[in-house]
């Protein structure tokens, strides 16, 4: 039983620095921005939480400073894709590239130096109960806001009148801005929010998941969770289902390992890809909702006739 | 219009910096990293060498470094864009940039190249390793007198050579205290991924190992060790800081020395293309001090550093192949060819060697 525990403890782990990170580029997406920055925002949040978190000794200050340094780095992308109407694509990938390189420069000092820990929750009476104790009220609190943030983004995008206004910008930047809504300010937010989640899903990786700070310490996190979201079909509840997926069978694949299942360990270390891929290709599989999910100006510029 | 004028600052800039660059007529040593120098792991300990050099030699070098370099096509360019800016010496350290050292070391015949763990040399082109082997068999012998469930953790990279050697010579260190000793070992095919590492730790945690191993470069697993109240060890470089209760010792990697006396044959004119491969003996591979451990159990390994140091080789007969078929005859001692090819478990490994 305690095996058990254990083992889901660790998928929800590995599945909410890319559930955060996912649920944020769903939202820019749909507002018909296309960040190919995530794993560079996501970097600058894993520095940042560490370094403030490393100098003040508390994880918590960490915390916000993640979620800010990943907001603040996100409006240099809005600035240059959303005021200049440069490329998102050749933008999105320079903000990857530097997002890289300048928080192995930031993080120099802080190389080889042991940080703080967010604790995990821990109730009285609560955390206690076998099983669902720890499951319930025993982990990160990170945790936490990722699923909270991810119920609350499918109540905004699809219960509410400003969800609505989002979505149809995403869907049509001329029509929406003809009717006489802020289409740039929209993005503007929706960037900056996926930023915020971006350098949240960082502080989780640099206080929660391994709490110290190495260069490309997100190893190629960002891309999953961009690829999450296109398979998903843009549905958060999808999002989740496909993050929750490929941490469950990238930690069941250790575990295959660990217990001697002779097959190749190049396969097993490819299949959360492929098996994420399927599931969410199959749960996708209806044409008409796919083309209703997909932001139809995804991607493209859009310059205000004055 | 604004981008373009940036673009000509950055350019003038970059040529006045090469301008002063070639005007002071300093030796310049360069470097190659797969890693970046932050990982606190292998490449973190290449570039301490390369500090080393710098202290060492002083005015008398220049040096410079290129780190996240992909062991593919990539390298070539990495090794070519050295060589023409005016490097004299590029040390390449990792197994990868070995085709690619060796096709670019043929384009710049007065060059001096040198390739870590390696096997194939030239002209110019000079291959240097270390006996991590060594210290992995203490390792084996330690995790043997700690664990109680009698299981250890080893997570591992790619099946390369330098990475199979360790897990067997680690068993064989296991084995000569506990014959019955068992390792689970998990592929996370990743020289560097934090969370895969930690995940990996996790796993075998999970599944009744006790001490933890690792031929990867993050110091995760030992930081999972330290939560969760078990043993481990730690990799190239000293982990202390990150496990204080978890670190049994850790096999550090000096190359500090052998850069220094490479980069001054350079300066003399004497260096000519070798093929070393130091030990603990020569100090390149050192042990952290061993902690957390009973007296005994010290006394046990420093014993076995000391007779590495006159000289045993673990890989010393009789050993047999997985399968059971004898390899090496009583007294036997391996050559060090079959060592840097070896692609095949000894006896009492559980797993199944990726092909």
């Amino acid at each position: 039983m305690d095996i058990t525990v254990n083992i889901l403890l660790t998928i929800a782990t590995a599945a909410t620095p890319l559930l955060i990170a996912a649920i944020g580029e769903l939202v820019v997406e749909r507002s018909g921005v296309l960040n190919l920055g995530v794993e560079g925002m996501m970097i600058m949040g894993a520095v940042g939480g560490f370094g403030a978190g490393y100098l003040t000794g508390s994880p918590w200050i960490g915390l916000l400073a993640a979620i800010a340094l990943g907001a603040v780095f996100s409006l240099l992308f809005a600035v240059m894709t959303l005021s200049l109407a440069t490329n998102q694509v050749a933008t999105g990938l320079s903000l990857t590239l530097l997002g890289l390189g300048l928080s192995g420069m930031m993080g120099t000092s802080f190389v080889g130096q042991p940080g703080a820990r967010l604790p995990n929750l821990d109730i009285p009476g609560l955390t206690a109960i076998p099983v669902i104790g720890r499951l319930l009220f025993g982990q990160d609190p990170i945790f936490y806001i990722s699923i909270a943030l991810t119920a609350a983004v499918m109540w905004f995008l699809f219960k509410t009148r400003t969800g609505l206004t989002l979505r149809s910008i995403g869907d049509s930047h001329t029509s929406a801005h003809a009717l006489g809504i802020q289409v740039i300010r929209y993005r503007y937010l929706a960037v900056i929010f996926g930023g915020a989640c971006a350098g949240l899903a960082g502080g989780h990786l640099s206080l929660v998941y391994t709490p110290q700070w190495v260069e490309n310490m997100t190893a190629g996190r960002g891309w999953i969770a961009l690829a999450l979201v296109v398979f998903a079909s843009w549905r958060p509840w999808r999002v989740l289902a496909g993050a929750y997926i490929f941490g469950a069978v990238w930690i069941g694949q250790l575990h295959a390992q660990a217990f001697g299942i002779p097959v190749p360990s190049q396969l097993l270390s490819s299949l959360p890809y492929l098996a994420t891929i399927v599931v969410l290709v199959l749960i996708s599989r209806n044409k008409r909702l796919t083309m209703m999910n997909t932001p139809a100006s995804l991607g493209q510029p859009f310059v205000p006739d004055r | 219009m604004k981008k373009l004028l940036i673009a000509l600052v950055a350019t003038a800039a970059a040529l006045s910096l090469a301008a002063t660059a070639e005007a002071q007529e300093k030796l310049k040593a360069c470097w190659v990293y797969t890693g970046p120098i932050g990982d606190f792991g292998y490449s973190y300990q290449h570039d301490q060498g390369r500090l080393d050099v710098e202290k060492a030699l002083g005015d008398k070098v220049e040096t410079a470094y290129l780190e996240n370099v992909s062991e593919g096509p990539d390298a070539d360019r990495a090794f070519e864009r050295l060589a023409r800016e005016g490097c004299k010496i590029i040390f390449g350290t990792s197994f990868g940039f070995m085709d690619p050292e060796v096709k670019v070391a043929k384009k710049f015949p007065d060059v001096m190249f040198e390739h870590a763990t390696g096997y194939k040399t030239a002209e110019n082109l000079g291959i240097y390793n270390a006996r991590f082997y060594e210290g992995r068999y203490i390792l084996g012998q330690i995790a043997a007198k700690q664990s109680k469930s009698g299981v250890a953790g080893y997570i591992v990279s790619f099946p390369i050579p330098e990475v199979v050697m360790g897990i067997n010579s680690f068993m064989l260190g296991a084995q000569s205290i506990k014959p019955d000793f068992k390792a689970k070992i998990v592929w996370v095919n990743s020289w560097f991924d934090p969370g895969k590492e930690a995940d990996a730790a996790k796993a075998l945690f999970d599944q009744g190992a006790d001490i933890i191993v690792q031929h990867t470069d993050s110091t995760a697993p030992l930081q999972v060790a330290e939560e969760r109240g078990l043993q481990g060890f730690g990799q190239s470089s000293d982990m202390i800081k990150f496990a204080p209760k978890a670190q049994l010792t850790s096999i550090v990697d000096d190359w500090g020395p052998y850069y220094i006396g490479r980069v001054k044959a350079a300066l003399d004119g004497t260096w000519k293309p070798g093929n070393v491969w130091l030990g603990i003996k020569d100090g390149a591979v050192k042990m952290a001090p061993y902690t957390n451990m009973p007296d005994d159990v010290k006394a046990m390994a420093e014993a076995t550093e000391k007779k590495i140091i006159d000289g045993w080789n673990p890989f010393t007969g009789p050993i047999a192949k997985q399968d059971g078929t004898p390899w090496l005859k009583d007294g036997e001692v391996a050559d060090d060819a079959t060592l840097l090819g070896m692609n095949f478990y000894v006896k009492g490994v559980d797993d199944k060697l990726p092909q």
